[in-house]
């Protein structure tokens, strides 16, 4: 059944060769665990992309339940984690990944460093990592604040005195941030916006000139 | 499966050996592809269920609210406003709801709810001249009988609350269709 509707649609239009070109390459000896067991080091970019997909599945489901605004996030935080089915799991998998994905972007960095992967001609891509590494710190930043306890309300102040340290901008990075004069109602608003909205998309971009360089270039070869 | 026919055997003229097996290839396809459906699931069916809880819920069943005396209740239908406790997810408040409570010709009480089965406005009592004694929808012009039996425009009578009268006050309670028109 499945092979027919495939050939159906490949037919008309055609869509072997693009995933084939996504998909079908070869893995080199040496990043293969099969070969050498210690390439296991390899698979850390692959385990951060997979945490990363968890992390924005379960992010679109947490949204149908999360609200954001200072009278009932927590309420919403504890409705969904206490009194929706699977809620507790749900919300883990988000509070745990975000966690995991800083863990295993960190070991993915350290891999391409003493690989020596960034060397020539694979700076630019190091370039996009670096961004993408930064845009994870901001994605882990601001939904630290969103279930709007204790812990969210006095880390987002303290991340935010340290963002106004920046000389000469600190004071207009920190408006920006709080959206008024106090970590309040605007302040979550405008994380919630950030995390939803403006850093995934940010992320999806880079990450797509992550991949897209990574297949061109291919990858470095043996040390 | 495939089938692999013993090339051998064939061309001394002996009798195939037919062996039904399964390739390496598709062993492993197999167990490759029910690993990853398994794991797929177990990361997919926790955010479905989480997803759809709202549908499994039982439904609630509306408590007896108080209204109004009995005394006050006449043959001409009269607005009352009462209040329901709304659990609302993590929001729980005091909904007002009303109801158009009259007494029937037999001296029994009845309670319609005056939203319009047409597309959900707020029918009146006499709210349209053409219509004497009818309720009457501002919306698309759907009007009701006493009763609440649709004569324009709505598909269904108006709903009715379960009503019961008890140390001379009247109770309201669950919200149902229309048991009065035929």
């Amino acid at each position: 059944m499945f092979k027919n509707v495939y050939n159906w649609i490949d037919e008309r239009l055609d869509i072997t060769p693009m995933w084939r070109d996504v998909a079908d390459h070869e893995v080199p000896e040496h990043v293969n665990p099969a070969h050498h067991f210690s390439a296991f080091v390899y698979c850390f970019g692959g385990l951060t992309f997979f945490i990363t997909v968890i992390q924005i599945l379960s992010g679109m489901f947490l949204t149908m339940y999360y609200v954001p605004d200072i009278i009932n996030a927590y309420a919403s935080v504890d409705y969904l984690q206490h009194k929706v089915a699977f809620g507790v799991i749900v919300r883990g998998m988000h509070h745990w990944g975000a966690s995991l994905v800083i863990v295993m972007m960190f070991l993915h960095t350290l891999r391409v460093f003493f690989t020596g992967s960034y060397k020539a001609p694979r700076e630019m891509n190091w370039v996009v990592g670096v961004l993408i590494f930064f845009v994870m710190l901001g994605l882990g930043f601001t939904g630290y604040l969103l279930p709007w306890d204790n812990k969210a309300y006095f880390a987002t102040q303290v991340g935010i005195k340290i963002a106004a340290s920046v000389p000469y901008l600190g004071d207009y990075i920190k408006t920006f941030l709080q959206g008024g004069e106090i970590v309040g109602a605007q302040t979550l608003t405008r994380f919630f916006a950030l995390h939803v909205f403006f850093l995934p998309g940010a992320l999806l971009a880079l990450l797509a000139g992550h991949f897209f360089m990574i297949r061109k270039q291919g990858i470095s070869g043996p040390l | 499966m495939s089938e692999h026919n013993n090339q051998d055997a064939q061309h001394q003229g002996e009798k195939p050996v037919k062996r039904r097996e399964m390739s390496r290839r598709q062993f492993l396809s197999y167990t490759l592809g029910g690993a990853t459906a398994f794991m797929g699931a177990g990361m997919l069916v926790p955010m479905v269920r989480f997803a759809v809880d709202p549908v499994l819920q039982p439904k609630t069943k509306a408590d007896w609210v108080k209204v109004v005396e009995a005394g006050q209740i006449t043959d001409e239908p009269k607005s009352f406003k009462f209040k329901v406790h709304q659990v609302d997810g993590w929001y729980e408040n005091d909904a007002e709801l009303e109801a158009w409570i009259a007494k029937d010709k037999d001296g029994n009480l009845f309670a319609l709810n005056p939203t319009c089965k047409h597309l959900g406005c707020t029918v009146n009592w006499n709210a349209n001249p053409e219509y004497k004694e009818q309720y009457f929808c501002p919306c698309h012009g759907a009007h009701y009988t006493i009763d609440g039996k649709n004569l324009a425009v709505a598909p269904a009578p108006l709903d009715q609350y379960d009503l019961k009268v008890e140390n001379g006050f009247v109770y309201v309670g669950q919200l149902g269709p229309n048991k009065r028109v035929k």
